[in-house]
């Protein structure tokens, strides 16, 4: 009951939900695509600009030292979060899609040779799809999918028989942002260990991950993890890389640029330690910073506060959604985050999504960047509800009964209450 | 919302007309694609052989959203029996409306299809209201060209 009435307050922090969307008051269910941001985070951005605007690791002027100072604070927020064992093993990128690309370029280019084998998962999202596609045709590489079964769930103890001595990389989500299936990934990565040592290197994605439940990469025993800002509450543009040191060491750049550089003539260069090597150019200085201080807000949060009233949340909307005789829930897993897919027979998900922002709910609608998944299913597409903190139960209930008008909107006939408990 | 989804609209995407598939190898076929929510309709037309380019038969398989749907369904409605000159005119006054552009006193062929008038309100949605025409577009602009069919 304390754990409820501390996220209630905590919902003051975001301006963003205190608005009214067509009439009604705010409804935010689309986390999973992008958090709202709270007070925090947007001073912080707001005093860069106001006070610090430089650029950083440059001028040795006072404004370039503090944005400098913020930006590599920002740094150690970030490790100290997913329990990195060093400050270098942290790199700045501009979300997870571009950290999945310098994976593909860098790693990939260096070790993934004609052959080889890299595996992903039928639950991916594009982003951890098409850069390994990418990667396997420039180098004649071989891509395999492990497949899920009908829940949604990972038949991961295939790995086992995938895994050939070809095999040099794992790509895998922790969280599908699709369904929410939260993946054994400490189980997945033992038995990969048990199997290929570290001769198979494991990317985790922990873009949906981040925001909901606890991250440790050295627990994990993970290769690389890698995040995006913007899903915990932070800024867009920026992103996070965590490599073993040994391994990035080992990489070589993915950009060049300024500020990568050891020393530079016009024949030839060398190249900075890291993580400096992988940050070509002007980072986002603005999103680095507000990224330091979204995790920082986390922290005093607690993540596994946060988890328990997230359980919270999924349990109550499964139960009122499968409550719903005309709702086909998509994902069955039984470890799932708060986010919820489903379809309705005879109302198309855009259908769902414009109605319910007519009435104030804001969900997604659509193929969520995971067609081979959607085709699993034999969907197009889904509506999508995922939850974040400053949810309520109460609009949960909302969103229920907004669904109910909905469907006899669309079908033109009411539903009796008998209807509605035939279930 | 019901600026949106009025009642001709809803109707229509409950009971599509000339809803399928023509024949293989009778028809012209033409796939539509909306990447964006993964839309995918298929629009095939039978038009005569008599140099008039009447269209004979129109067919359209979609599994798309109320919108999308129901444009297919009345954009089929609105060009069956008339020729691709007609319905090219047709294609660009509903372009126009989606657009708000549309001025009713200048292009009085709408009729019906005015059902469609709010949705530039809905930005997201013009999409939907469009793939059905777009892909009908793509069939019409290649069969005016002489000497070239989209067949499949």
């Amino acid at each position: 009951m304390r754990l409820l009435k501390n996220f209630e307050s905590y919902r003051h922090d975001f301006p963003a939900l205190y608005q009214e969307v067509h009439g009604h008051d705010l409804i935010y269910f689309d986390n999973a695509a992008t958090t709202l941001k709270p007070m925090v985070v947007i001073n912080e951005v707001m005093n860069h600009y106001y006070a610090d605007t430089s650029n950083v690791h440059r001028g040795v002027h006072t404004l370039s030292e503090r944005a400098t100072l913020k930006f590599e604070a920002a740094r150690e927020s970030v490790r100290t979060f997913i329990g990195a064992a060093s400050l270098s093993e942290i790199v700045f990128t501009s979300g997870t899609t571009e950290s999945i690309n310098l994976l593909a370029h860098s790693f990939g280019d260096a070790f993934i040779a004609s052959e080889d084998e890299i595996i992903i998962t039928a639950m991916e999202h594009h982003s951890n799809i098409v850069p390994w596609q990418l990667l396997a045709q420039r180098k004649g590489a071989i891509l395999k999918a492990l497949p899920m079964n009908e829940c949604g769930e990972l038949a991961w103890d295939l790995l086992a028989t995938m895994i050939t001595s070809r095999t040099k990389l794992l790509s895998l989500t922790f969280v599908s942002n699709a369904i929410g299936t939260i993946n054994p990934i400490k189980e997945i990565i033992a038995l990969v260990r048990s199997v290929a040592g570290t001769k198979v290197k494991v990317v985790v994605d922990a873009a949906q991950a981040v925001a909901h439940l606890p991250l440790d990469v050295k627990d994990l025993d993970c290769d690389f993890l890698v995040f995006s800002g913007h899903k915990v509450f932070a800024a867009t543009g920026v992103g996070v890389l965590y490599g073993k040191e040994a391994l990035l060491e080992s990489m070589p750049p993915y950009k060049g640029g300024g500020h990568m550089i050891r020393k530079v003539s016009l024949e030839k260069s060398s190249f900075a330690d890291l993580p400096d090597k992988f940050e070509a150019g002007t980072p986002a200085i603005e999103g680095v910073i507000s990224l330091g201080s979204a995790l920082n807000y986390l922290q005093k949060i607690g993540i596994e506060n946060i988890r328990t009233y997230e359980e919270e949340l999924a349990a109550f909307a499964e139960a009122e959604l499968s409550a719903l005789p005309f709702i086909r829930v998509i994902g069955k897993a039984s470890c799932k985050a708060a986010i919820h897919s489903f379809v309705i027979e005879g109302v198309h998900p855009h259908d769902i999504g414009t109605y319910l922002d007519q009435k104030g709910i804001a969900i997604r609608s659509g193929h969520h960047c995971a067609a081979p998944l959607m085709e699993f299913f034999g969907v197009v597409a889904t509506a999508r509800i995922s939850f974040a903190f400053y949810n309520r139960l109460a609009e949960i209930k909302i969103l229920r009964n907004e669904l109910i008008k909905m469907w006899e909107f669309f079908h033109g006939q009411s539903l009796s209450r008998a209807d509605l408990r035939a279930q | 919302m019901d600026n949106l989804y009025q009642e001709l609209i809803l109707e229509h995407n409950k009971n599509p007309r000339n809803f399928g598939e023509l024949k293989e190898g009778e028809c012209l076929k033409q796939e539509g694609l909306n990447p964006l929510c993964g839309d995918r309709l298929i629009v095939s037309l039978k038009l005569s052989e008599d140099g008039e380019q009447i269209i004979e038969d129109v067919k359209i398989r979609s599994d798309g959203c109320a919108i999308s749907r129901a444009s297919a369904s009345m954009m089929s409605e609105a060009i069956k029996g008339k020729t691709v000159k007609d319905a090219i005119a047709i294609f660009h006054e509903f372009h126009d409306l989606l657009l708000k552009k549309h001025d009713p006193s200048v292009c009085p062929h709408l009729g019906k299809l005015e059902v469609f008038s709010n949705i530039w309100k809905y930005p997201s949605r013009v999409k939907c209201a469009a793939l059905p025409w777009h892909t009908l577009n793509e069939i019409m602009e290649q069969t005016s060209k002489p000497g070239q069919s989209t067949s499949e």
